[in-house]
């Protein structure tokens, strides 16, 4: 008598997954190195000063950052102290003030954390929130880390 | 004769895996979240002078001037004095626990005002408004020591006891341009 049944595969047929730890560790690595953790680009050698008395910003969607500092010249070296805003040095103090006025339309509580480097001039610093003032971003802050007791 | 269809095999998804994929996204998140708050010197910054208008007038008792220097040297109402001193300098100023006809009348009334030079690196000038903070904040912090028991940082956000403290002692500062 003939056998109409379907003749089943002998093994039973499965995925392998002993690779699947290193293909996982793969994606881990790839993505340790790809992820770029600070937003922007520092175009300027920043070195926080440091305080004791200082506080916390709790809502960071307020902040927006100006940063001050020697700019970073190609090949190590170092130039005159420049302002950057978010991914780009501002060469014209001038036009600080429709920069963070535009800002401050967007997010009315804004605060504006000022990243300087601990060598900078006030004189830079004075001129900045200078423009400040004309923009009407009042709430700044002086980023520092703390002081070790 | 065996026509009746051949039951299918469940279709199963190997789960094993999935703890694997869980640790990474962990992982993953656990490299990537930046966990340091931004921690700074908190300042409220004057509006522009109007041109025309006169500033307020202020009565010079009141009004504390520290110069600062580019080499970090002060003086606090035209006495040098060692940057360690000031602190204890600017609370007695404020405070004015013997009502000293120099001093400020009320410590709601004084007026602190940082000067310094263009050419003052960042440090120094942080370092001196760090001292300012400090004088303000161990106020607060006695204030509050002896009215509820708790130092100021412990009082709720926005409470009507903060507000209390908080108006006692305002931070009154002033950051002077500098002339040259």
């Amino acid at each position: 008598m003939a056998n109409f049944k379907k003749k089943q595969a002998g093994s039973k047929q499965e995925v392998p997954t002993s690779a699947m730890p290193d293909v996982v560790f793969m994606l881990l690595f790839f993505f340790m190195v790809t992820t770029v953790l600070r937003e922007v680009t520092l175009k300027v050698k920043l070195d926080l000063t440091q305080a004791s008395n200082i506080e916390k910003i709790e809502q960071k969607r307020l902040v927006s950052y100006i940063y001050m500092g020697p700019e970073r010249l190609p090949g190590n070296q170092i130039g005159e102290d420049k302002v950057q805003i978010d991914d780009a040095i501002v060469e014209d103090l001038g036009a600080i003030r429709n920069l963070m006025y535009d800002k401050l339309i967007e997010e009315p509580r804004l605060i504006v954390s000022l990243r300087v480097d601990q060598n900078s001039e006030f004189g830079l610093l004075t001129d900045v929130q200078k423009e400040l003032q004309q923009a009407g971003t009042f709430r700044i802050n002086y980023s520092t880390k703390r002081e070790a007791d | 004769m065996m026509l009746k269809k051949k039951k299918r095999e469940g279709a199963e998804i190997n789960g094993s895996s999935m703890a694997d994929i869980a640790f990474l996204l962990l992982i993953f998140f656990l490299v990537t979240t930046t966990i340091n708050v931004d921690t700074g010197i908190g300042m409220v910054l004057p509006p522009p002078l109007d041109p025309e208008q006169e500033p307020p007038p202020i009565r010079e008792r009141n009004l504390m001037k520290i110069l600062v220097n580019s080499q970090g040297l002060v003086l606090m109402d035209e006495e040098p004095v060692p940057i360690t001193e000031v602190r204890d300098k600017l609370i007695e100023f404020i405070s004015n626990p013997e009502n000293d006809e120099e001093l400020a009348i009320s410590p709601d009334a004084a007026i602190v005002s940082l000067k310094t030079q263009r050419e003052t690196p960042y440090s120094i000038y942080i370092d001196m408004l760090d001292e300012v903070m400090g004088a303000y904040k161990d106020l607060r912090d006695a204030a509050s020591r002896s009215n509820y028991g708790v130092p100021y940082d412990a009082l709720a956000d926005d409470s009507p006891q903060q507000d209390q403290i908080r108006d006692m002692y305002p931070k009154k500062i002033s950051i002077a341009e500098p002339d040259s």
